[in-house]
This record gives C-alpha cells, structure tokens and sequence, in this order.
C-alpha cells in the first residue's frame, strides 16, 4: 500500500477521525443510559463533542513543577497508541486476509500505551496527588493485564492463529469456554477504560481528578480523546477477538455484540461501587483470573 | 457569537470552592447536582481539579484567611472562566459581615459574574441563573 494511502488509513477511515466520531456516539449512549438509569433526562447528542472540544480553546496552564516535554508528550502518545490500534483492529475486520502474523500481539501492546500515557503524564506534572493517581494506574495496569491476556488465548486457540484477520472470521462466544472469557474480557476493559469500579487512579474522592489534575487546556483535550475513542476501540477488540464479525453474514452479529458490550460497562459502571487498589489487584489476580483459567482449561478439552 | 463562546457555553465544567460558609449553601450546590436536577442537560458536570474549571460557585463569606486562598484557586483556574458567588455571603457578607475575621465581599478580590442571592439559595434559583448567564455570554 502507498504511503499516502496508510496515512488516510491511520487519519480518516478506519483510524482517528472515525473512531473518534465512533467514541463520541458511544460515549453519548453510555451518558444517556446512565441518566435513564437514574431517571433523568440526560445530555443532549453533541455534549461529548462540546466537552472535548472546549478542552481545545480554553487557557492551557503548565504548573512550575512540571516537566514541559513529558507534560506534552504524554497525551500524544496516548492518542498516537490508540489511532494505531483502532487503525489495525479496524483494518482486519475490513479485510480478514491483511494484517501479519503476530499483528494481535502488537495491538495488546498498543492498547497498553494510553494508561502508560497517563501514568507518564502523572509523574511529569509534579502533583502530589497525581503521583498517587499514576502509582494506582500503574498498579492496575499489572493487575488486569494477567487476566486479559488469559482471555485472549481462548479465541487465539480457538482460531490457532495469532493475527486478526483469523480470530476476525471465527465465532468464539459460541462455546462456553468462549462466553467465560469474553466476560473475563469485559471486566478487564472495565479497569483499561479507568470506570467504576475501577476509576481509582483518578477518585474524585478522595485524589480530586488524581493522575490528570494538573491538566488543563489542550493536552487534557487530547486525554478526553483518547479516553473517548478507547470507548470504541476495545468493545471493538473484543468483538473481532471473540464474536467473528468479519465472518460471512457476522457484520450484524459484530454491531449488536458491539453495542451489548458498551451498555454492559456501562450498567457495570451504573451499579458497583468503587473498590480500593488492594481489593482491586486481590480481584483481578484472584477469582478473574482463575475464571479465566477455567475458560483456557475448558478450551484446551475442545469445549 | 463566535465558535470558542457556543462551544464553552455548552460544556461548563463547575469546581465548587467553599470559604468559611456555614455549609449550608454547600448542600444546596450538592443538591443542584443530584440527578433530580439533571444539570447534564445544560452541560454541566462536576470536576474535582480547578484545572478543569469553566465555572467556578463560590459559597461562603470568605474571610481574610480564605480569600488568600479564593485568589490563588482563581489564579489556577485556566481562562475564561465564569465565577458564580452562591449565597448571599458570598454575596455581600451576610450575617458575617460584622465578624472581626469578615473584611470585603468576594467580588473585591477576584471579579465576579453573577450573583445569586439567598440564604441558601434554591437549586432552582442557581440553575436559573446559570441559564441566564450563559444566554448572555452567548449575546442573547
Ligand atoms: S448565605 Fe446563608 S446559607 Fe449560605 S453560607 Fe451564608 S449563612 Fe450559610
């Protein structure tokens, strides 16, 4: 493919802008099933735009504490991580036989990058309290990373291939070893989408807005961004790991998964509780992932 | 109407500063942004962090101590920004305004663009005077 050609990719279509545009709706239907659920009106359909967006003219301060190049570096490497991504998940679903062996290795990694991004901009802000924010991030992080990569062998050996395009065109959720893991999968993305009960790194209790106090003003645009656009890329992860929408006639299947997916996080989100970081890490290397364990056993019996 | 004026006027971010109020304005802010009130709807949301602040309610008649520290949160907060002084201590001084720690209204260490008067103030009386203030940042 021409350079110009990847470039239209990663910016417009299936990359930046579209996921982004895709983010804002979901982000949109996660706000207004949260006010139905607590029986009110809710935001108008634009309110994510206007939210992000008006990071974008406002005053950007820059505490004297801070490192000026973390500082702005941080958020570009959040959104660079997550247009990659939403690039490559994107690109597969498109056409299953693209993509490289090992490409869904990578895509792991990259979806790592935005909580690193965070945890990186935390420690260059030179808040007390935003360290605090970055050590929780960073602890979580260890935390979910064990069970998430657990679920994802079960549609890897399922698929018994470890690029995209061949986890694309298989249905894993069919199997119960499948259904185990996809919500072992679910809950993981709970603590990567930093949302109840996992939104310890940023506790409006107790650390005031925590890792991103200190933002303001554009890089803290480009954070809402990212975290926007997560909203899209990992439901969608999910379902072209698990859910096979690239199969023949698995488009609609994909979308109703999709949108199954991002209301389940969001009732999640509506009904628990915040944990604290110890319960949180006792929680994910505990019963998550021995239920994913299970799954991988299940798996590996041909269930 | 300029662009960056419609875009603020519909995602205001408030950061809630109490100084030396009896608490009971406090809980009428808290109160505003129960989901009975549905403040969403205007686009408003609570923020933990100043840094964030589009709208800043103050509550409280903030005596020589605390106003030290009104001007250094308003100082923080990234312009534009709208202050809202909730309550009539914030107001004027109030029932405080003769304490020997009470030395100016609010309004003489940062500026301030509207006021609601009360003690407390009613939800419904900040809402609508947060409604108000926007139309007119908007020019209408
Ligand atoms: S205005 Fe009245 S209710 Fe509000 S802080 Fe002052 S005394 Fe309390």
């Amino acid at each position: 493919m021409t350079y110009p050609g990847i470039l239209i990719q990663a910016l417009v279509f299936p990359g930046l802008a579209f996921s982004a545009a895709a983010g804002l709706f979901l982000s949109w239907v996660d706000r207004k099933v949260t006010a139905r659920v607590q029986m009110r009106q809710g935001p108008p359909l634009l309110q994510p735009f206007y939210d992000v967006a008006k990071y974008f003219v406002k005053e950007t301060c820059i505490p004297s504490g801070a490192t000026p190049a973390v500082f702005w570096a941080a958020p570009l490497v959040g959104l660079a991580g997550a247009t990659t991504a939403s690039t490559m998940i994107g690109g597969s679903l498109l056409d299953p036989s693209r993509g490289y062996v090992g490409d869904l290795i990578v895509v792991i990694y990259l979806l790592v990058l935005p909580s690193l991004a965070v945890i990186l901009g935390a420690f260059s802000s030179g808040n007390p309290l935003a360290s605090l924010g970055g050590s929780r991030e960073m602890k979580l992080l260890l935390a979910y990373e064990l069970p998430f990569v657990l679920a994802l062998a079960v549609p890897i050996l399922n698929a018994g291939s470890i690029r995209l395009g061949d986890l694309a065109v298989t249905v894993t959720v069919a199997r119960p070893s499948g259904v185990l893991a996809l919500l072992v999968a679910l809950i993981c993305i709970q603590g990567k989408l930093g949302l109840v009960p996992f939104d310890l790194p940023e506790a409006e209790s107790e650390l005031t807005g925590g890792a991103l106090i200190e933002y303001s003003g554009a890089p803290m645009g480009i954070f809402r961004l990212t975290r926007t656009m997560l909203l899209y890329v990992l439901p969608l992860f999910l379902v072209s790991a698990f859910c096979g929408p690239a199969a023949a006639g698995g488009a609609l299947r994909g979308l109703i998964c999709l949108v199954l997916l991002v209301v389940s996080v969001t009732l999640i989100r509506n009904t628990a509780p915040r944990l604290r970081i110890d319960q949180a890490v006792k929680f994910f290397w505990g019963p998550v992932s021995v239920v994913a364990l299970a799954a991988l056993a299940l798996q590996a019996g041909g269930w | 109407m300029g662009m960056a004026v419609k875009i603020l006027t519909r995602s205001l971010n408030a950061f809630h500063l109490s100084g030396s109020a009896c608490n009971n304005c406090d809980i009428e802010v808290l109160d505003a942004l129960t989901p009975r009130y549905d403040l969403e709807r205007f686009g408003i949301t609570l923020v933990g962090s100043v840094r964030q602040a589009d709208l800043l309610l103050l509550c409280g008649a903030f005596n020589r101590k605390s106003a030290e520290r009104l001007r250094r949160v308003y100082h923080e907060a990234p312009k534009p920004v709208v202050v809202a002084a909730v309550g009539s201590c914030a107001c004027s001084g109030c029932i405080f305004r003769h304490s020997y720690n009470w030395e100016e209204p609010v309004d003489s260490y940062i500026p301030v663009d509207v006021y609601i008067p009360g003690c407390p103030p009613k939800p419904e009386a900040m809402i609508a005077a947060i409604v108000k203030t926007i139309a007119k940042l908007r020019g209408g």
